[in-house]
């Protein structure tokens, strides 16, 4: 299949993928950034759930102007297939035997109904390397029950360990926060299954639940739970290993510092920053155990100096004394982060409907082959045409056809 | 799939998970620790409560998998030995501050001279670069500087601090994709590189829709507790609901997406007697959420937080499987082992620890292949418990290895 070749480490790749929601897409970005041909199918019969998510340009719902979903698909490409009609399942089918991968993250069952199922492709390319990364697993007790991120955080255990003691456990504020896990299993996993084709000349099934990839984010406290029976306690912003060990108000609206003290020198050093050195010397305070167990009067002292200044100050004169301390930043902080800047998280982009819009850019540097921005994410279809006729070769004639059939809708 | 390589690790907790994951994928991972071992076997908690460095269970978890040898990289003869094994490997990967490897010549330009195919991976709580690099870290620091901690918490109280440690699992994973699209270059080139890896970034790297928000909108989205913010113009959707005997979360969710889960779940409180006419006449499929009301969510909120609380958690998770209601109760820890789910998947592993005189159940496996076995196999290694395999297999005698530990070099 002659592909318009990206420069980048898989230039010359290609991958189909049925992506859903975030993992989809995360999982696609890391190869896409690297050059590869990511073909993402999709259908205006039934749109991605992120093209209908808040924000969207101007306020008005609009598949082809959703921040959410453009924000996380740069460099990908859009085909656009109704799969209820089996013209489109015979283009899906064309497209995943010619393929390096097949990559799809929808509720288990659906590629089976359209004739893209693991038994099915091997028939008709025998080293096909297929990831499915689902909710709870593409096969096992849960297989049908529809998973969002949200809905993962708790299922998985994490709000066990975010809130106050006695009050009720909280979710990751950043919600659907598990859809960056797996995208990352999934992706170390894919190079290495084309590694091992190129080497040995085989295929493979890759199964990853999401739920599954999310305990590898808490596999200790699943140990000590072994090890003790003990469950964990919501600890609020305490550390059984430092104190002082918190967020602190700092002046203005909403504005916060963390600060984590975990031996004594840290401690001298926040007490002269403090203007208080007498603390340094106070036996309540001097040991890590005396200060753990003051830690509440302590944080009230930390508290009352942080108010008087900016979180930026307190960044700033903590970290110069060596004691770990960090503004608490905003989505706004975020984005005009000058560390994360110039490593090129962001990358903005001119999109046809979006306007000038800041998608998503990298999350580590390579120093021989960086990442790049290729293209803005796609309008719904946009390389229909493009993959049909310039990637399969398929006739004009033959695409107009399909095209008045419904197949590309 | 990684059989045919070698991973120096040189971690500490910033970076273990990098090397679990290629352990995993088969990769023969040897941890070096600096004789006497890493400090980072002092993290709590331990098995059966006891502080001891081989009783580590944060140890065991992100070390698995991993063969285990000492060595002090700062002593001449030491940087001589672990020069010898750059020579046997595919990649390096470490955590230290970040000029520490290059003062010692084993920055990249320093390995690759050695090595022309080696990967390189430093994992740093800011990056190599630019004006936060030389800032200290901790968990809650860098979760702060990534905007994860600022959204998370009460609406009227301080951002909340997840209270296990992720950035550095964030930074763990992104450094196994890096250096596995470093090695896939490798082999169409020969050529290895560097893959420079910031905590701060790869916990910034998924914000849900914040940042797009902010750019469009002008609008912070701010903590909103039990709630999920952004999704609507007015209003908030309560995700943390109680039940009888503890929380479950539930989202509703509008258009296609959520108008499976929502109808299902309507359709069983009306069998059981807890739907109102509001709900049953409901169109899910044209339900917006971005233009719902205060009015509607609150028609909606009321009879399905009835529902809940009149429900167990377990009674809920059952009915929701077969309906396929996009349910999730809170699991206890001790709820993840008993689950069917991961029980029937295999997904706990036993894993013999001798010493210990038992075996531990661990997480077994991150992807099933139908290839290669990429689970859990055997425990961390103890303190310098593979020096004699793997010293030998680079040409040290046995005397030599004696007389190294007598110099405190292993």
């Amino acid at each position: 299949m002659e592909m318009n070749k990206r420069e980048g480490v898989f230039s010359g790749l290609t991958i189909l993928a049925f992506c859903w929601a975030v993992v989809g897409p995360l999982t696609m970005k890391f190869f896409a950034d690297h050059g590869a041909t990511v073909i993402r199918v999709e259908t205006s019969k039934r749109p991605c759930t992120m093209r209908s998510s808040a924000p969207y340009k101007d306020n008005v719902p609009n598949y082809n102007k959703g921040g959410y979903f453009n924000y996380y698909n740069s460099n990908i490409l859009s085909l656009s297939l109704n799969m209820q009609l089996p013209e489109a399942r015979e283009i899906a089918k064309r497209l995943a035997v010619e393929c390096d991968v097949f990559m799809e993250n929808y509720t288990p069952g659906n590629m089976e109904k359209w004739g893209l199922g693991y038994e099915e492709l091997k028939k008709l390319r025998t080293d096909i390397i297929m990831m499915r990364q689902s909710g709870y697993g593409s096969w096992g007790p849960y297989k049908n029950l529809p998973a969002f991120g949200m809905v993962l955080v708790p299922i998985a255990g994490l709000p066990n360990f975010i809130g106050w003691p006695g009050k009720e456990p909280l979710p990751v504020g950043v919600s659907a926060y598990t859809d960056c896990i797996s995208p990352r299993f999934a992706t170390a996993t894919l190079i290495a299954a084309l590694d091992y084709r190129r080497k040995t000349g085989k295929g493979q099934l890759l199964d990853l639940s999401q739920f599954e990839t999310a305990l590898y984010f808490l596999s200790p406290a699943i140990l000590e739970h072994v090890s003790s029976g003990r469950e964990p306690e919501r600890i609020g912003n305490s550390s059984p290993d430092a104190a002082p060990h918190g967020v602190y108000p700092c002046q203005g609206d909403d504005r916060w510092c963390t600060i984590a003290v975990s031996d004594d020198e840290e401690w001298v050093n926040l007490c002269r920053e403090m203007g208080r050195p007498e603390y340094a010397e106070d036996q309540r305070y001097k040991t890590f155990i005396n200060r753990k167990k003051n830690e509440d009067e302590l944080n009230g002292i930390i508290g009352a100096w942080t108010s008087q200044l900016a979180a930026e100050d307190v960044m700033e004169r903590l970290q110069a004394v060596g004691v770990p301390a960090g503004v608490v930043k905003s989505a706004a902080d975020v984005f005009d982060d000058p560390q994360l800047n110039k490593r090129n998280i962001y990358w903005p982009m001119e999109h046809s409907e979006m306007g000038m819009f800041t998608h998503l850019g990298q999350s580590f540097q390579l120093s021989k082959t960086p990442s790049k921005a290729y293209s803005p994410s796609p309008l719904l279809g946009e390389h229909t045409e493009y993959i049909c006729t310039e990637l399969l070769g398929m006739p004009d004639e033959e695409f107009i056809d399909l095209m008045q059939k419904g197949v590309f809708e | 799939m990684l059989s045919h390589c070698r991973v120096l690790d040189l971690t500490d907790d910033k970076g273990f998970l990098c090397g679990k994951t290629l352990a995993d994928l088969g990769a023969d991972v040897i941890k070096i620790e600096r004789p006497g071992g890493d400090p980072s076997r002092k993290i709590g908690g331990f098995w059966k409560d006891i502080p001891d460095p081989e009783k580590s269970l944060y140890w065991f978890a992100y070390n698995s998998n991993k063969r285990g040898i000492t060595l002090n990289i700062e002593s001449a003869e030491g940087l001589e030995i672990f020069k010898k094994l750059v020579k046997t490997a595919d990649f390096v990967i470490e955590s230290f501050p970040p000029d520490y490897m290059d003062k010692l010549g084993l920055g990249y330009s320093g390995l690759s001279e050695i090595n022309k195919g080696i990967i390189m991976a430093s994992i740093t709580p800011f990056g190599r670069e630019g004006p936060y690099r030389d800032y200290k870290d901790s968990d809650i620091v860098v979760m702060g500087m990534s905007g994860t901690l600022y959204q998370t918490g009460e609406s009227d109280g301080p951002p909340v601090h997840i209270s296990m440690p992720q950035a550095c699992l964030h930074a763990g994973a992104d450094a196994a994709v890096g250096v596995m699209i470093a090695y896939h270059y490798r082999e169409m080139t020969g050529e290895g590189q560097h893959v420079d890896v910031s905590m701060q970034q790869s916990a910034a790297w998924f914000q849900a829709n914040a940042i797009p928000t902010w750019e469009l909108n002008r609008k912070n989205l701010k903590r909103a507790g039990a709630f999920r913010a952004g999704m609507s113009k007015d209003v908030g959707q309560r995700q943390v609901w109680p039940c009888r005997d503890g929380y479950v979360f539930f989202n509703v969710i509008g258009g296609r997406t959520g108008a499976k889960s929502l109808s299902a779940l309507v359709e069983w409180m009306e069998a059981d007697g807890g739907a109102t006419d509001f709900l049953s006449n409901m169109d899910w499929d044209n339900f917006d959420m971005f233009t719902v009301t205060k009015e509607e969510m609150d028609k909606i909120s009321g009879p399905v937080g009835e529902f809940f609380r009149s429900h167990t958690s377990k009674e809920l998770l059952g009915g929701a499987v077969p309906r396929g209601v996009s349910i999730g109760p809170l699991s206890s820890m001790g709820d993840l082992l008993n689950d069917e789910c991961l029980r029937e998947r295999h997904f706990w592993k036993e894993i013999e620890h001798p010493e210990l005189g038992t075996s531990i159940t661990y997480p077994g496996e991150f992807v099933k292949s139908s290839e290669v076995d990429c689970s859990t196999r055997f425990r961390a290694p103890l303190i310098g418990e593979h020096n004699e395999e793997v010293y030998t297999e680079i040409g040290l005698s046995k005397q030599d290895l004696i007389k190294l530990k007598q110099s405190g070099i292993i």
